[in-house]
């Protein structure tokens, strides 16, 4: 099963040339890492960690590593699902799928506690089912229809859930890293003792709103904790043609933050790193920037042909599938076995044709709700 | 004459404008490289490189500014914003430098830029993506607000504003890019700014749209024509600051009611003004209150069957006219 997904990802992402275009803009910078030194890299570091990583799995509740696992192949079988629902004219507009970052949600988000709060950008379906929507509300909102998490208004970008502490999903590149500080603000003044998880990628790090952030929630100790989800890609620019440096999580030593590089593509590596940065929150307020590096195995959106990099360099990341490199590990740690694994697919696959059928179904919003929810 | 798309317009004009004037660049997220998000931009960094077509970060404060700063230094800029939307980012560079930047230097600095992109909703794209923000910027004294609805239009204007000493923002429709017409091959046409341009002619009631709005007032028209035998004029500011309210009002003279049709919301928008400055010049001519179809007062939803009941239409004009003609 899992081949399967694997293979439809990568055969879906129509790659333009064989061989890596090397561009330059004014920077003199090449698109992508065509070397992939940094794959390799992170490939000799995974292999370091790799019996202390087991040994922490095996310290870990079983039933919550099956849990996270389960997220993953539910957040990509959803997704794999919302491309082809896509083709057929059911979703419109915009639509920004997660797949190949599924360990950034699970990591660090199934480390929280029910009530901490979570904001993101507008690539949100996984993250909202993570933080407990249903596959049946974030579908029936991809539809447009009455069933969805905000009844249709919002579509795809824009999921929230009041009661879930899901502070949306948000358009504008950059805007809710600011709204994520407010949250925490709200937090401490409070005293509530919530974290708040706020999400964003590298290419919104460019934005002044970051900067601006980081220096209140440092300044202020808010307890906000600034996941940079690097994929590598702000559309169809590479950060080494929009960033001055490749190091992300470095940009929090100008505010004397902490931070955290993490291998994106390691679901208990990021979920170690949020377990420290939540104990640095809630002692004091600290707040922390962990710069997760992850790779978008699809175009930016269902719009974007992706003819700016190679099936090579696709492909070179996929060789360290998130889904599959915690699998291999689940075995070896002796906690789950292929069996599990394929129940774990079987149920996935079929929460997602629920989800599907319960869209399908619900109605449209009714015509007087274009006039609801204007003001309070 | 040449039939192009709006898309194919605007490239032909950034194009001939950048071999013309060596100061000339075009700045703006995926302009470059790829070939520009909604493929305005095509094949021109191919051509004229990393000097003349510049892909930015995702930063639209910083590189409006740059622009900012560039224009006062020289140069002519052309910057894109991927939607107008994003340009809200940008406002303080748009608002509070480029537009005072004459004023408050006494003369000394002018700032020849060129703000542009598509400006309006797009396809189910929802609440931050789908806003016309031409009365927000028409307010403020000291930008050119300029909207095309036509393919020659759109490169006429387009020229003329690169041209321009003065700021201007230039609002595009992404619904409209694919919109084919006949365009002048000549490499210096352009159309001047700051004048309307009468679609089709009639003489029993006025429609005054823009941009996305303009094809829907040329149908609703048609139809009113056929079924009523009433005669529609369309009349098209494609400058919506400097007005050109002399043609507006002409045309009132003659047909003696108003119908306003736009995409921005209603509340202090365009149509708004044109109504009062047509009770300024011309209160006596009407024979019936003017009638205006906006976007209503909502966000924009996402769901396809309430995005359709926001915007206007062209059942919505028609039922205006034929609300103004007492028909
Ligand atoms: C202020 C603003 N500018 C531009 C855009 C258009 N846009 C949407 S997503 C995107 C790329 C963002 O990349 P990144 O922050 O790395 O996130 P990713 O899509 O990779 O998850 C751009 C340019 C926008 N939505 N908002
Ligand atoms: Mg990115």
């Amino acid at each position: 099963m899992e081949d399967l997904i694997l293979s439809k990802v990568a055969t879906r992402q129509k790659p333009a040339a064989k061989t890596a275009k090397v561009s330059t803009n004014g920077t003199g910078k090449t698109q992508g890492f065509t070397d992939f030194v940094e794959v390799e890299q992170a490939k000799a570091e995974y292999v370091k960690r790799r019996a202390s990583q087991l040994a922490a799995i095996k310290k870990t509740d079983k039933k919550l590593l099956r849990e996270m696992l389960y997220q993953m192949v539910l957040g990509r079988i959803f997704e794999e699902k919302c491309a082809e629902v896509y083709r057929m004219g059911k979703i419109g507009g915009f639509c920004h799928l997660y797949i190949g970052q599924e360990a950034i949600g699970v990591g660090s988000m199934m480390a929280l506690e029910k009530t901490d709060m979570v904001i993101t950008a507008y690539r949100d379906h996984v993250q909202a089912m993570i933080k407990g929507m249903t596959p049946e509300s974030v579908m029936a909102e991809l539809y447009g229809k009455e069933g969805g998490c905000v009844g249709g208004k919002g579509g795809s970008m824009h999921m929230f859930s009041k009661e879930l502490e899901f502070y949306g999903g948000h358009g504008i590149v950059g805007g809710q890293i600011g709204v994520g500080t407010g949250m925490a603000y709200a937090a401490k003044y409070k005293n509530s003792g919530q974290v708040t998880l706020c999400f964003f990628g590298e290419a919104a790090v460019n934005q002044g709103i970051f900067h601006e952030s980081l220096n209140m929630a440092q300044l202020w100790k808010l307890p906000c904790i600034y996941i940079c989800e690097n994929n590598q890609y702000g559309m169809g620019t590479s950060q080494a043609r929009a960033m001055s440096s490749r190091s992300i999580a470095k940009k929090a030593e100008a505010f004397e933050m902490a931070n955290e590089f993490v291998d994106g593509m390691d679901v208990m590596a990021v979920r170690d790193a949020t377990l420290r940065a939540i104990a640095r929150a809630r002692k004091d307020g600290s707040p922390t920037l962990l710069e997760i590096r992850a790779y978008r195995y699809m175009g930016h959106s269902m719009s974007d042909p992706g003819n700016y990099r190679t099936r090579d360099e696709i492909l070179r990341y996929q060789e360290r599938d998130p889904i599959v490199l915690f699998k291999d590990s689940l075995k070896a740690a002796k906690v789950l076995t292929d069996k599990d694994f394929e129940k774990i697919d079987q149920e996935a696959i079929a929460a997602v044709d629920k989800a599907v059928a319960f869209a399908d179904e619900s109605p449209y919003p009714a015509e007087s709700e274009l006039f609801t929810d204007v003001l309070a | 004459m040449a039939l192009l798309t709006i898309r194919d317009a605007l490239n032909e004009a950034l194009r001939e404008e950048i071999l013309r004037d060596e100061n000339v660049f075009v700045m703006g997220e995926e302009v470059a490289e790829y070939d520009g998000a909604y493929k305005v931009t095509r094949g021109l960094w191919k051509e004229f490189g990393d000097k003349r077509v510049i892909d930015t970060p995702i930063t639209e404060l910083g590189f409006a500014a740059v622009g900012v700063g560039a224009a006062m230094a020289g140069l002519r800029p052309v910057i894109e914003f991927m939607t107008w939307n994003f340009s809200i980012l940008a406002a303080d560079q748009i608002i509070n430098h480029a537009a005072k930047m004459l004023y408050m230097s006494g003369g000394q600095f002018k700032v020849p830029i060129v703000f542009r992109g598509p400006n309006g909703s797009a396809y189910q794209v929802s609440s931050q993506h789908s806003q016309a923000l031409e009365a927000f910027y028409a307010n403020f004294p000291g930008l050119i607000v300029v909207m095309p609805s036509t393919a020659a239009d759109a490169k006429g204007l387009l020229k003329s504003a690169i041209r321009d000493d003065n700021p201007i923002v230039f609002l595009e429709q992404e619904r409209m890019y694919g919109i084919k017409g006949e365009v002048p091959e000549d490499p210096d046409f352009t159309i001047p700014l700051g004048v309307a341009d009468i679609k089709r002619e009639g003489k029993d009631c006025t429609i005054v749209a823009r941009s996305m709005t303009v094809p829907l007032a040329l149908q609703a028209a048609e139809l009113i024509q056929t079924e009523f035998d009433v005669s529609v004029e369309v009349i098209d500011p494609r400058t919506i600051k400097p007005l050109d309210i002399d043609t507006i009002v002409n045309s009132i003279k003659k047909t003696n009611r108003l119908v306003i049709a736009e995409e921005s919301h209603e509340f202090a928008s365009v149509g708004a003004e044109i109504t009062y400055q047509v009770m300024d010049h011309a209160f006596d001519y009407l024979d019936a209150p003017v009638k205006r179809i906006s976007t209503t007062e909502t966000p924009m939803p996402y769901a396809k069957n309430l995005e359709a009941l926001a915007l206007p239409s062209v059942e919505k004009i028609v039922a205006a006219v034929k609300e103004v003609c007492y028909l």
